[in-house]
């Protein structure tokens, strides 16, 4: 079975080369917000959280994790090869080395031990709310977000639901044919013009850029999450609970950020994604002070794709 | 062996449908694991379709998809690695092992294996019952939380699955009682716990692990029973309960779950590494104790699976810390695997290819569980496709290659009859890349930030869902070949000796013949 042998190794390596690949993709993240199509590591981070994340993933964790399957690897590969029974017909009859023993334990207990650290602090830097300048409140549904701003009383609590059509109404159709469906609407109905379908939403959530966002998340009814990728937040909204968390978008990153509900909640779990638009301090002022709407002076911003679109009535 | 008994067969009805013998049981329970993987992989098989191309082609309502998910989970535990692992290896190999005449309760053993058809059938009807508002059946995860399983299910579908799963549940209690007994009570003269085979001691620990956990998964299936039927109210909070109790319960099983279907799977792969290297397995009690540490360090890190339901943050932390402890044992166990090969003369054999592949994907499982481990990072990857990555690599890449490689090793023992190598190598090898192609860019998806249980996602992630779902498909080509080495070694039947082996399958087993006979060691052996 000498060909079973070379082709598990080398089955083996191409496994590996692409565990290496994969390191080398998410230390070099792109600069693109969102998914990539193909892509390989964490999305962009644009807050204090997800770089601690996004620093310790792609230099810490995934490079650790890259060595150890690396070093098995080799270790297994030369195993098959040196002691294969043709090259070496008398095994021998070791089955005990205490040195060996003892640091094959060690060695895992301070490889953890270095990783515990960073971790414990990135733990509690997440999970210890700094003062916040605006307390936003994110009620889940079946199956839309309900986002309301409880310190400003101006701005009613509104609904955020995806733009979509029914199920019924797309089964068998490409995302292409689903896109065109929705803008064929008219102009007074949610449309995506532009912004990516199963992300975009009928209102966002809006917040100020550079000012730390307390959120807190419960839920109406089955248990939700609250997740945007690339502010490194995710929090259950579950009933009969309030839960909390935060993030502050770095000045400079101005724009619209999405997630998914990340814990089933039944039929269109899928389908309730949470889209927040991030704006200059200035901008959120005047949508405070216009009960939750834009002026029109202020009412355009860029989408995930780098195209002007006008802000989603509410 | 012989004696007056030693071959008496009942007829065909008593023998499988009354059987005490845990060889024929065993038997029952490895044919009932593979039409419970046929049935679970079906299921995935479907999902993987849908998931191929953005845009739902194959599930009219997304609940039938998420209703697939949950089924395949729930399935694939609970009908094809447990009665694999336990039921079927446990069964045949713990007594042949240990030196003893047969199980120490064989008339519970037939009612331990005959709860699983019931169990079964009861999940498969669950399937054509109304669950939730919107279609039949139960699409709530395996995980099954409430609300999501009690007000947001109102339909029967989900009773059935409560009463399918507790009738699983105490089939494998009984089983449990049954391997703690025999393997405590029936050891060969001479056989000390510390000379007991690997094998024997992962279903030791694994029945201990059941015992200790499935009642608690009972209770809570029970109070979920309750609150949809009998208005009690534990896990609503407008009647005062909590949501969140029913994932520690869940939890307090279901971590404990993982270990109880991987450490069968560790002594399968002992045996194996060590018969093909030709030599005892390194560090055995080191390999022994690493199998009762994972198992007790299991009990106390459940919460893990529950990072983002707003915990305290210093409980976070000490589950966190818990948590990669488990990493020390399992690395135990992966160099003095290593460690036996090392110095061997090493013969690549079909079993020897599925152990390889098992330790080399188990370490691919084992790193990123310990970065799943890191409440903070897992803020990133929890509930994305980089868990259901994490522990496929474990389970279905881990726990299924085990069983293929004890099936392949134990074959002839079983059946009698040799398989042809070239099917058997065929299988491995689609199986081996399916797989793998299947899971590795799943890993990208999740750091993506792919949500788990969706059936439609956005274009960005439509590129590895693609390379996956073809994946899906070499897989499905592997299974046809397992069918088909398993025909072709039934159809031609050639004899497979005592010990096909050599010598260094040195386990008691293979000092009786192929198969051995109907009852066996009616005059124990006795270990030097």
């Amino acid at each position: 079975m000498r060909i079973s042998r070379l082709a598990m190794s080398s089955a083996i390596a191409v496994v590996g080369t692409l565990m290496g690949l994969a390191s080398a993709a998410t230390a070099f993240a792109e600069g693109k917000n969102g998914p990539t199509d193909g892509g390989l590591g964490l999305q962009r981070s644009v807050t204090p959280v997800m770089d601690s994340i996004s620093n310790i993933t792609n230099y810490w964790i995934v490079p650790l994790m890259v060595v150890i399957v690396l070093f098995v690897l080799v270790l297994m590969a030369v195993i098959l090869v040196k002691f294969r029974a043709k090259a070496n017909p008398n095994p021998s009859k070791t089955s005990h080395n205490s040195v060996l023993e003892v640091v094959w334990t060690l060695v895992p207990v301070i490889i953890l031990v270095v990783l515990v650290i960073p971790s414990m602090k990135l733990l509690y830097y997440q999970d210890v709310i700094p003062e916040a300048g605006l307390v936003v409140k994110v009620t889940g549904n079946t199956w839309n977000w309900e986002y309301a701003y409880p310190d400003h009383e101006n701005v009613d609590p509104y609904i955020s639901s995806i733009v979509d059509i029914s199920n019924e109404e797309k089964f068998g159709l490409s995302h292409a044919q689903i896109i065109t469906k929705i803008d064929a609407r008219p102009a007074d109905e949610p449309r995506l013009d532009g912004r990516p379908y199963l992300f975009a939403s009928d209102a966002p959530l809006v917040v100020p850029v550079d000012t730390v966002v307390k959120v807190l998340v419960t839920s109406n009814n089955n248990i939700h999450a609250f997740s945007v990728a690339q502010f490194g937040i995710k929090i259950d909204a579950i009933p009969g609970k309030i839960n909390e968390t935060w993030f502050k978008v770095h000045a400079g990153e101005e724009g619209t950020y999405y997630g998914q509900c990340s814990e089933i909640c039944g039929v269109n779990h899928s389908f309730m994604p949470i889209e927040v638009m991030v704006v200059s301090k200035v901008k959120f002022e005047n949508w405070l002070a216009n009960d939750g709407q834009f002026s029109a002076q202020y009412a355009s911003t860029q989408n995930i794709n780098g195209a002007v679109q006008t802000a989603a009535a509410k | 062996m012989s004696d007056a008994y030693g071959d008496h067969k009942p007829k065909f009805f008593t023998r499988w449908l009354f059987s005490t013998n845990h060889k024929d049981i065993g038997t029952l329970y490895l044919v009932f694991s593979i039409l419970g993987g046929l049935i679970g992989g079906y299921l995935s098989f479907m999902m993987r379709m849908e998931l191929m191309e953005p845009g739902m082609q194959y599930f009219a309502s997304p609940h039938k998809f998420s209703m697939f998910a949950s089924m395949h989970g729930l399935l694939m535990i609970f009908f094809m690695v447990m009665p694999a692992v336990i039921g079927g290896f446990g069964n045949w190999f713990v007594p042949l092992m240990i030196g003893a005449p047969d199980m120490a309760f064989p008339r519970m053993n037939n009612l331990s294996f005959w709860l699983l058809p019931v169990a079964l059938i009861c999940l498969i009807a669950s399937m054509f019952v109304p669950g939730g508002p919107s279609g039949n059946g139960f699409a709530g995860g395996w995980v099954m939380y409430p609300p999501l399983s009690t007000s947001g299910h109102p339909g029967p579908a989900f009773d059935f699955v409560i009463i399918g799963l507790l009738a699983a549940g105490f089939s494998s209690i009984f089983g449990a009682i049954n391997f703690i007994t025999t393997i405590f009570n029936m050891r060969a003269p001479g056989m000390t716990m510390h000379k007991m085979p690997l094998l024997a001691w992962g279903v030791l620990v694994t029945s201990w692990l059941l015992l200790l956990s499935l009642p608690v998964l009972a209770a809570s299936l029970i109070m979920l029973f309750t609150d949809r039927n009998a208005g009690t109210g534990f896990f609503d909070p407008a009647m005062g309960g909590d949501p969140v109790m029913f994932q520690h319960l869940f939890w307090f099983f279901g971590h404990p779950e993982v270990y109880i279907m991987v450490l069968p799977a560790f002594g399968i792969i002992s045996h194996i590494v060590s018969t093909f290297s030709r030599k005892p397995i390194f560090g055995y009690l080191g390999m022994a104790y690493a199998m009762v540490a994972i198992g007790v360090v299991g009990f106390v890190v459940w919460a893990h699976h529950m990072f983002t339901v707003g915990m305290d943050v210093d409980l976070k932390a000490y589950f966190m810390a818990a948590t990669m402890i488990i990493a020390v044992p399992t690395g135990i166990k992966i160099f003095s695997w290593l460690a036996t090969m090392w110095g061997g003369s090493i013969r690549m054999t079909i079993p020897m290819m599925w152990a390889q592949a098992f330790i080399f994907m188990f370490v691919i499982g084992g790193v990123t569980g310990v970065h799943m481990a890191s409440a903070g990072l897992d803020t990133s990857i929890h509930d994305t496709y980089y868990i259901v990555s994490h522990f496929h690599y474990v389970l279905a890449l881990g726990a299924v290659f085990a069983m293929f490689a004890g099936f392949t090793y134990w074959f002839g023992k079983m059946s009698g009859y040799l398989y042809n190598k070239w099917l058997a190598a065929v299988h491995f090898w689609l199986f081996f890349i399916g797989v793998n192609l299947i899971f590795f860019p799943q890993h990208f998806l999740g750091l993506q930030g792919m949500p788990r249980r969706y059936v439609d996602y956005p274009a960005e992630f439509a590129f590895w869902n693609k390379v996956s779902s073809i994946g899906a498909m070499v897989t499905l080509v592997g299974v046809i070949f397992f069918l088909l080495w398993i025909l072709e070694a039934f159809l031609v039947k050639r004899k497979a000796g005592d010990n096909y082996w050599g010598e260094e399958a040195n386990t008691l087993e293979w000092t009786l013949s192929s198969p051995p006979p109907f009852h066996q060691f009616s005059v124990l052996p006795k270990i030097k």
